[in-house]
């Protein structure tokens, strides 16, 4: 019936734009001056249609579900559902929807039965007041940008209104969504608060995730300490950058100022190949290359060596963070104009010296900013760590030991059977809000970085 | 130099400088600089003018070796400063961009204070034996570029944040603090207001004293200004070359005629 309501839609506006572009063509052909060329007159009428009937169709959507339900449940033989608690109703609710749908299990109440047969109803209503709506408003709007056309009609602009209104609508939605986003992270992160005082998890220094499954059983309390797995993250990605922001420094300004253009060419393709390999291929890499090379050098040392270190995990996601850094050097370099460049070297400075003095210096705060980012990127990496780091949280800062993260904690938090109300899971959305405003944190600051950079040679 | 009528410019020949014989120059395979012959003398200023797109920023950056860090451009010919071919292998040319300075048509300092601006130069070639050398270096160059007063309280400020008459002058300064012989200009008052325009054009005046200067102009009125001699150039050729009195009111090309009075260009 949706489909319906949209085909119906869109046939109208289609015929709104016809008739708009015939009514144009035939004042213009009667020799009038038109403000607007037709073509604009049958995209008014069009999107006038469109973009308010769609928008009126999406918030039918979403809110048919609850009113439906409101009015199944209003209609309920009065007293069913007095001292019936809340999930309780639920369960009623999506009973009587399985009836309506056709599926009975055992015998049901006769009342349930009843409820089925309104609730079929309603949605047939429902979706044929839909129709009906769609096509009264969208031939309204039609009509009304008949109605509108003539030669002084600034069409045009009516267009550009329109459709600059949709690219604000577009916008609000990513908007929308990155606050949605946020909120429920907020409330799980308030739910878990409830159970785990705010300072043990701040400042603890015990990460124990255990709690008892059944009333009986003797475990231990489980301990929230957030510290040594964040610390974890932290081991992991100082490791990272000790590779990628030298690697990916000199690199970047190898390809941006002194590498021959045949050479540029190969070079530029393959680490955006490097950029582009999925991070669990990394976590592959991680696990059967770079960790048992790790083991076998620290064997040959005599010293013994977990099979998952931070070592291991942290110079394979450096390996990931090259082609990041060194194209944000690229950029930024390839940001300082020409004109400086020539300054320097018709004072007789050669290119290493111009790139030292000048150039490096003046893509300083936009390399500054791509290392932030990769930062960002490092603390939220979740794949190779997951598969190459370990998972017991430990209060150390030793590459060689194995250490767990904040990604991986919360992977193994919310794996398995997990039910919603307990500290254990509810850990794990406290730790993706500490992840969220540590990263939210660090990209506010590369962006302004960036920002101001680029404003200095505008 | 206002009031000296060009007809009356006394012509008073220096030593040769910078001499080009049968210079060419490429672009991939577009010839921009077709067999230019021409000499350069000490102590004066030499204007090149022409149609845009004639080849003379491109004939200018030959004579310090600029050209050389643009991949496609191959220059053929010989160059010679003071006697010595500046192609040759033993020549460095980041040696020679030291001896012949560069002033740019936008100006360009870099974004460090003005002090190190001037001292870039001076720096890098170990000019300076010392900070006090080179505070007395800087303090020199800036002096000669007319800008020390304006800017002695705020050496340490950012050479960016000055007005575009001040900036121009900075790279002035900056270009003469390496102690060049030669100071290519290229088209350097073409982002400038009148007023700057003239302080730059009575500091190149000024300038003639001790350098060969070369300066790339689109204002013909700027090279009648600012030059003992004048160099034509028209799609590539050096069409005429000459004392600028002459040039501007007795040309013996027919091409130079039409340009002088805004038939061609
Ligand atoms: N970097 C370059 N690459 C290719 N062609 C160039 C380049 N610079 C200049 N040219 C060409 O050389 C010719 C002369 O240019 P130019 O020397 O800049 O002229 P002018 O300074 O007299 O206006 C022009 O035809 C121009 O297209
Ligand atoms: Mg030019």
């Amino acid at each position: 019936m949706t489909s319906l309501a949209f085909s119906l839609l869109f046939a109208l506006a289609i015929a709104g734009y016809v008739w708009n572009l015939m009514a144009a063509r035939s004042i213009r052909q009667s020799g009038a001056r038109m403000h607007s060329l037709s073509g604009f007159h049958g995209m008014y009428s069009f999107l006038l249609a469109v973009v308010p009937v769609m928008v009126l169709i999406l918030v039918w959507q979403v809110l048919k579900g609850p009113v439906i339900d409101r009015m199944v449940l209003g209609g309920l033989p009065p007293g069913t559902l007095d001292g019936v608690n809340a999930g309780a109703v639920q369960l009623i609710l999506s009973e009587i929807k399985s009836l309506a749908g056709g599926r009975t299990f055992g015998t049901p109440e006769d009342w349930k039965i009843e409820a089925a047969e309104r609730l079929v109803g309603l949605r047939q209503t429902a979706a044929y007041s839909l129709v009906g709506l769609v096509a009264v408003v969208a031939g309204g709007l039609v009509l009304f940008a008949r109605l509108r056309v003539g030669a002084e009609f600034r069409a045009r602009h009516r267009v550009e209104r329109i459709v600059s209104g949709l690219m604000i609508f577009c916008a609000s939605v990513a908007i929308f969504v990155t606050l949605g986003i946020a909120g429920s992270l907020m409330f799980e992160t308030y739910r878990f608060f409830e159970r785990v005082p705010l300072t043990e998890f701040l400042f603890g220094l015990n990460w124990e995730p255990q709690i008892p499954l059944r009333e009986d059983q003797i475990a231990a309390e489980g301990a929230f300490g957030w510290i040594p797995v964040f610390l974890g993250t932290i081991v992991i990605t100082v490791v990272a950058l000790f590779i990628a922001i030298p690697v990916g420094l000199l690199s970047g300004i190898y390809l941006n100022e002194f590498a021959p253009r045949r050479m540029r060419a190969v070079a530029k393709p393959i680490l955006e190949i490097l950029a582009g390999v999925p991070t669990v291929v990394y976590g592959f890499f991680a696990i059967l290359t770079v960790a048992p090379a790790i083991r076998s050098a620290g064997a040959a040392l005599g010293i013994d060596i977990a099979p998952n270190t931070a070592l291991a995990a942290g110079s394979v996601m450096g390996i990931m963070l090259i082609p990041f850094i060194s194209s944000f050097a690229d950029d930024a370099l390839s940001a300082v104009p020409q004109a400086l460049r020539d300054g320097a070297l018709g004072l007789g400075a050669t290119r290493a010296e111009m790139m030292t003095t000048v150039l490096f210096p003046a893509a300083i705060p936009g390399i500054v900013g791509g290392i932030l980012l990769a930062v960002s990127r490092a603390i939220g990496e979740t794949m190779i760590v997951v598969m190459a780091a370990g998972l017991i949280a430990k209060m150390t800062i030793n590459p060689l030991d194995s250490v767990t993260t904040v990604t991986v904690q919360i992977v193994t938090l919310l794996i398995g059977d997990t039910s919603f109300d307990n500290p254990k899971t509810l850990a794990a959305f406290a730790l993706g809000m500490m992840l969220f405003l540590v990263t939210l944190v660090i990209n506010v600051f590369a962006l302004r970085i960036v920002r101001k950079y680029r404003e200095a040679y505008d | 130099m206002y009031d000296n009528p060009l007809t009356k410019r006394t012509a008073v020949t220096h030593e040769v400088k910078i001499s080009a014989r049968g210079v060419n120059v490429f672009y991939g395979e577009n010839r921009a600089i077709k067999d230019v012959d021409v000499d350069i003398e000490d102590k004066t200023v030499t204007a090149f003018i022409g149609p845009s797109g004639c080849g003379k920023s491109t004939f200018l950056r030959c004579l310090n070796r600029m050209n050389d860090t643009i991949d496609i451009c191959s220059v053929k010919g010989l160059i010679t400063l003071d006697g010595e071919d500046i192609y040759a292998p033993s020549i460095d040319p980041v040696q020679l961009r030291a001896k012949v300075g560069m002033v740019f048509q936008k100006p360009n300092p870099f974004p460090k204070s003005i002090y190190d601006n001037v001292g870039y130069g001076p720096k890098i070639h170990g000019m300076a034996q010392s900070r006090a050398d080179l505070d007395e270096i800087v303090e020199r160059a800036l002096r000669r570029a007319a800008l020390w007063e304006e800017v002695k309280d705020r050496l340490s400020s950012p050479g960016t944040g000055l007005s575009g008459g001040q900036q121009q002058r900075l790279c002035i300064a900056r270009a003469v603090a390496t102690e060049p012989e030669v100071l290519l200009m290229d088209e350097p008052c073409s982002a400038l207001d009148p007023i700057a325009t003239a302080q730059v054009e009575e500091l190149i005046d000024e300038l003639r004293e001790q350098y060969s200067v070369v300066i790339v102009t689109h204002s013909m009125q700027q090279a009648a200004r600012v030059s003992q001699k004048t160099a034509f150039f028209h799609l590539g050729h050096l069409v005429e070359f000459g004392e600028t009195g002459q040039i501007f009111t007795n040309p013996h090309d027919p091409r130079t005629e039409s340009y002088i009075t805004g038939r061609i260009g």
